[in-house]
């Protein structure tokens, strides 16, 4: 099964297929708990949480640990065409083009930065999770009618689904949001529909069927907690290509109209035109993104490694 | 076989269809509706009126819709609102860069990814596996057009290795019959020209095919390790087999199926990879039109350019699925 | 075909001018045939264009793009000097004005051809004339000929619109006479402009010049403004590759005056200005035009040339009055005081310092200190976020919500960043009590629709002068645009004094009496803060030190025929 994979489609169903056979008679708890140990064990987890951990606290703190307003242009009659002040006490990191705290920018982007991921990815992976539910508790013409739906929107590269929803939407965050949202909804779907088709036909939902429970009864309570690992994991996963994504996007110019916000990809892009001047303005909220990014992967990677049996042996 | 391909081709008319309904609702939903965004929005209340009339915007959805399908089957798609020609032509301008750029950056992604994630594997568990692990999710995770920047600056800018933009240096005033400038060079024996188009493919190709790498290191490592420890290759090994046999005919060759698919549907991500990339690298091809067509609100040219690249794409993994059958006969099967 | 025009051309002309003929026919002959063999070689120059020309008729041309390349095409009667915005002849040696400042006579050179072989002679001139006066349908519409509009108004088929353009005759070969209708500071100063340089009569009628197509927002040009252009520049057009965003000229061999040292030119097209000056260090461009102010210092570490042009142009923050009929605009900034506070909030002197090159200045009006009429003598609204303050408290508008637009993607000549500039200025409207909704928009179309239409509050806009007068700045903003109103991007204000003290200025024939009149007109508009001036800004072409010979124009009307390129 896990090698003849035809194409994207069955290869998401694969994974899903894999991620969610669980070994018989393993309950749900026992499986956080043995999935927990595994990850505690894993450096590469431990690291990608840490990463992810620390981002998340400089995200909610943010206005606690910047040091200066993050739209203030202090030092902008400092700032000239061609020189732009470097490091000095009170900027550890030098300022903008624009004569603002570079350190306090970065520090407020990852607010906004992953804010814009966050609310993408639980906002596709909740479209996706209700599309594939419904198509996988229901089955037949359901089914049949939903995929094919999944299927025309697999059929657009994600960023120009992306740059159609967002040109679409008009330029704002919450377009943003939706537009990024929309090209993860296919993965979740296709996702949980094919963990639950395994899950159904597993024996204690066979068992509880036979028992005369009803049908929307098992698949809230017996199939859908059991079929929701993998969608962690994707999720987590979702979130690196989400906040990399948005940066694309702000690249293109259809990122949030309000330029002074503090946002990863906006600096990022705005810095190309200083980039011999100062490369620490792009190099900056560059690695902001990676390491983000990064920390997401590795945290989806090891889950997927500590949730999946095959990783057992 | 013949089934197959049939079966698979029926499958994507549905697609198809949905797709243009998408792109058709697409175009409707934008703000003010066709004739503003053919006409721009200053257009006067009577101009609205008398464009709706002239496309027949007055009829029904569904007579609107299959005029569109009707259109959209013979390829028109109207005509871009900045250039004034029809928008096929721009994209039959614009493809073969784009093309030649995608095919550079596969062969790139392949040349290199295949034999690293092979090594990696041969090497499991040491400084080289590690490394190119972590490579790999670099790979990922940097954006695009940030490492496109960072190679230019350093490539073209700094050291002057490499053009840093463009298709080709104009001073060289070639001849272009195709439009794929690298064929072009050849079919008029003007190998300088050849060459040139071929220098400017290497930083965009690169950057453009960084993705794809990461991927296919990733996969063929995995792969191979996982192949390494079917009971086949040990029987072959078992069997006295010589190692290098082994590796050859048994693991390399199994392991490479599921790198295949991954090819396949890589390269069809990059055909919309590339908005990124030629754009900075000022690239003449679809992705940099699609950018400019960003940036003027050309909605004609958009919904031309977007409907034309899935149904590009949808083929590309079509053609994937076929020669998967191909390769491998369990998958007719099924 | 093209022996029988040459025929009535020859049977036309004197004697002599049959032996120049002939021998430019003989020349331009052997001219191809040195093209073949590359015997004597200029070079080419590769310039980075910072947009695509639209075509080439320049009759039909509003975008610097398209000029840049006419200019090297065509000649016009008169010019500018090189490198000022002063006044210089051209086609015509010289020209005398009557008493009443109506009829001027233009002694026009006698040894000029088109490239076509057409002479160029005083018929010529009125053929263009009558050309441009008798545009009817699609040639008529203000997309098309909108510099014909500016200047002269109205076409014979447009009764209601007055012409300023009356009649034009040929008293001889080399003299033309023109009659005005009105006397007007606008002319003769707009012959210098690209759009009335003279073009072929055989050659605009043999390839249907006039024959626009498709509607008044999307215009289709025949193949005379595609393919076929013809003046008496130093260059013609050799080639346009659309697709590529590459233009081609060559020399003209014939040409009247000192012929252009280089061969060739390609025009291409480099839109991103990252992109352009990382072209010209790689080498793969010569020169390129507008330079961003930040890569003033880098380039010229680099060995590169930088040539920045003396400004002559304004950057203005628009105020939208909102005294048109169901406008949309703060009612608020009705208030003189509003107004002020605006002016009073902006930091010019940081803006000048911090986002603009070296040589930029802070404008206390809407003209350039070189422009007659300029006066230090206005109502300056020096930077103050208290007087700013207390201007918002006097008139109850504390907290003033204004949509703020500004354009996205582009570079102008006087905002060569309009995203940060937007971040500042807006960034000293909040602290001085206003709030602020920022929209951007791509700056063509939908930008500049947006505020000529008048849907924003507050909005970034400039200007680059044509020519040295004071109208062709402040008339161009503030004057009556009809019914007593001013444009509706001003919110179609109601100042009769503005518009009389442009009024006056303009139709008064003697220089110094105008110039008065000008100061006078830019005082009243000073008082009245229809705008904020902020700013005069050089922009900057950049070459390879291997290019000599061009000189930057103030109003961009660079001239390639003195450019020379060395190994």
């Amino acid at each position: 099964m896990t090698a003849t994979v035809g194409n994207r489609r069955e290869r998401i169903d694969a994974l899903a297929a894999r991620a969610g056979a669980l070994p018989e008679g393993d309950g749900g708890v026992s499986l956080v708990k043995s999935a927990y140990r595994r990850l505690r064990r894993n450096p590469v987890a431990i690291l990608g949480a840490l990463i992810v951990v620390v981002f998340l606290l400089v995200a909610l703190f943010a206005p606690w640990l910047a040091p200066k307003d993050p739209y203030a242009q202090s030092l902008l009659s400092e700032v000239r065409q061609g020189s732009i002040p470097g490091p000095r006490a009170g900027y550890p990191l030098g300022v903008d083009q624009l004569g603002r705290d570079l350190l306090s920018r970065l520090i407020y982007g990852a607010r906004q930065s992953l804010l814009i991921g966050v609310v993408a990815t639980v906002l596709g992976s909740f479209v996706g999770l209700v599309l594939g539910v419904l198509a996988g508790a229901f089955g037949g013409w359901v089914d049949t009618v939903i995929m094919r739906f999944v299927d025309i929107l697999l059929s657009v590269p994600g960023l120009l689904m992306a740059i159609s929803i967002s040109v679409l939407l008009g330029q704002n965050q919450v377009s943003l949001m939706i537009a990024i949202a929309v090209t993860q909804i296919p993965v979740f779907a296709r996702l949980l529909r094919g963990s639950m088709l395994v899950q159904r036909d597993r024996d204690y939902a066979v068992a509880a069927q036979a028992l005369g429970v009803k049908r929307r009864k098992i698949v809230l309570s017996h199939v859908l907690p059991n079929s929701l690992s993998p969608v962690i994991v994707q999720a987590t996963l979702s979130l690196a290509t989400a906040i990399i994504e948005a940066a694309a996007l702000s690249f293109l110019g259809l990122g949030d109209p309000d330029i002074s916000r503090p946002e990863w990809g906006a600096m990022l892009a705005s810095a190309q035109s200083v980039l011999s001047v100062r490369p620490q303005l792009a190099i900056y909220p560059a690695l902001c993104i990676i390491v983000v990014a990064l920390g997401f992967t590795l945290l989806g990677e090891s889950l997927r490694e500590a949730l999946d049996p095959k990783f057992r042996r | 076989m013949l089934r197959f391909i049939v079966r698979r081709l029926l499958q994507l008319i549905p697609i198809l269809l949905g797709l243009s309904i998408l792109l058709f609702a697409w175009l409707r939903a934008l703000p003010g509706g066709p004739a503003v965004a053919a006409l721009g929005e200053r257009a006067t209340p009577a101009k609205i009126a008398a464009y709706n009339e002239a496309f027949g915007l007055n009829q029904p959805l569904w007579q609107q819709y299959l005029k569109f399908l009707g259109r959209a089957v013979r390829l028109n798609f109207g005509t871009s609102q900045t250039t004034g020609r029809p928008v096929t032509d721009e994209f039959l301008t614009r493809f073969p860069g784009t093309v030649e750029l995608t095919v550079f950056a596969m062969v790139f992604a392949i040349g290199v990814g295949i034999p690293l994630g092979y090594l990696a594997a041969r090497k499991h568990g040491t400084w080289i596996d590690s490394s190119s692990v972590i490579g790999s999710l670099l790979g990922v995770t940097i954006p695009v057009f940030f490492l496109a920047y960072l190679l230019r600056l350093i490539f073209a800018v700094q050291l002057g290795w490499l053009p840093g933009s463009g298709r080709q240096e104009v001073r060289l005033e070639a001849t272009h019959i195709t439009n794929f400038y690298v064929l072009d060079g050849l079919l008029t024996r003007e190998w300088d020209a050849s060459w040139d188009a071929l220098l400017h493919l290497v930083l965009p190709g690169i950057a453009l095919g960084t993705i794809p790498l990461a991927i296919i290191v990733r996969i063929t490592r995995a792969s191979v390790l996982d192949v390494a420890n079917e009971d086949y290759v040990r029987t072959a090994q078992a069997k006295g087999l010589a190692n290098n046999t082994v590796r050859r005919r048994h693991i390399l060759r199994n392991a490479l199926l599921p790198v295949s698919t991954t090819i396949g549907l890589q390269t069809g991500l990059l055909l919309s990879g590339a908005v990124l990339t030629e754009t900075v690298f000022a690239f003449g091809g679809v992705g940099s039109t699609l950018r400019q067509a960003i940036n003027t609100r050309d909605y004609a040219l958009l919904q031309g350019f977007i409907l034309i690249l899935a149904i590009v794409y949808v083929l590309v993994n079509l053609l994937v699925d076929i020669s998967y059958g191909l390769l491998d006969p369990r998958v007719r099967v099924k | 075909m093209h022996r029988r025009r040459a025929t009535r051309v020859l049977a036309a002309s004197a004697a002599a001018l049959t032996a120049v003929s002939l021998s430019a026919c003989a020349s331009s002959n052997r001219d191809n045939a040195n093209n073949d063999t590359k015997a004597a070689s200029g070079g080419t120059l590769v310039f980075g264009a910072p947009g695509d020309p639209a075509m080439f008729d320049p009759a039909f041309a509003t975008d610097g793009e398209s000029f840049r390349v006419t200019r090297q095409l065509y000649d016009g009667l008169l010019t500018t000097k090189e490198g000022s915005a002063d006044i210089a002849p051209a086609l015509s040696e010289s020209y005398d004005v009557s008493d009443d400042g109506l009829t001027y006579t233009f002694h026009l050179r006698n040894d000029v051809k088109f490239t076509d072989g057409t002479d160029f002679n005083a018929d010529a001139v009125c053929a263009n004339f009558e050309r441009w006066y008798n545009f009817t349908g699609l040639a008529a519409a203000p997309a098309a000929s909108e510099y014909y509009q500016n200047v002269f108004g109205g076409f014979k088929d447009t009764p209601d619109v007055p012409s300023l353009y009356k009649s034009c005759k040929a008293d001889d070969a080399t003299t033309a006479v023109v009659e005005i209708s009105q006397v007007t500071s606008r002319f003769p100063a707009a012959l210098t402009l690209p759009s009335f340089a003279m073009q072929s009569p055989t050659a605009l009628e043999k390839y249907d010049a006039n024959n626009l197509s498709g509607n008044e927002d999307a215009l289709s040009y025949p193949a005379y403004a595609l393919e076929h252009p013809t003046g008496t520049g130093p260059f013609k057009l050799e080639s346009w590759d659309k697709g590529n965003g590459e233009v081609t000229i060559v020399r003209n061999d014939d040409y009247w005056g000192e012929p252009a040292k280089l061969d060739k030119i390609i025009f291409r097209t480099i839109s991103d200005g990252n992109t352009r000056r990382q072209e010209l260090e790689a080498g793969s461009i010569d020169a390129y035009d507008l330079v961003a102010p930040a890569d003033y210092a880098s380039l010229k570490d680099g060995g590169f040339k930088v040539l920045p042009r003396d400004p002559f142009n304004i950057l203005y923050l628009g105020i939208n009055g909102g005294n048109v009929a169901g406008s949309k605009a703060n009612p608020a900034l009705k208030d003189l005081r509003v107004r002020q506070a605006i002016a009073y909030a902006i930091d010019r002197e940081t803006v000048v310092k911090s986002l603009l090159p070296d040589g930029a200045e802070a404008a206390v009006e809407f003209v350039p200190p070189v422009v007659d009429g300029w006066t230090e003598d206005v109502t300056k609204y020096d930077y103050d976020p208290a007087k700013a303050k207390q201007l918002l408290t006097e008139a109850g508008a504390m907290g003033t919500k204004l949509r703020f637009y500004y354009p996205t993607d582009v570079s102008r000549p006087y905002l060569p960043d309009p995203a940060a500039m937007f971040e500042v200025i807006n960034k000293n409207l909040v602290d001085a009590g206003f709030t602020t909704e920022p929209v951007s928009l791509p700056w063509n179309p939908d930008y500049l629709d947006a505020v000529s239409a008048g849907q924003a509050d507050i909005h970034l806009l400039g200007w680059t002068g044509d020519y040295n007068d004071a109208y062709n700045f402040i008339g161009t903003f503030f004057a009556d645009a009809g019914g007593g109103q001013s444009k509706e991007e001003f919110g179609g204000f109601k100042s009769p004094e503005i518009f009389d003290a442009l009024k006056k200025a303009d139709a008064e024939p003697d220089p110094a009496t105008r110039t008065e009149l000008y100061q006078a007109a830019n005082k009243v508009i000073s008082d009245f803060v229809p705008a904020v001036p902020i700013s005069h800004s050089p922009n900057a072409l950049a070459t390879s030190d291997k290019v000599s010979g061009l000189v930057p124009s103030p109003l961009s009307a660079e001239d390639f025929a003195t450019v020379a390129i060395s190994g």
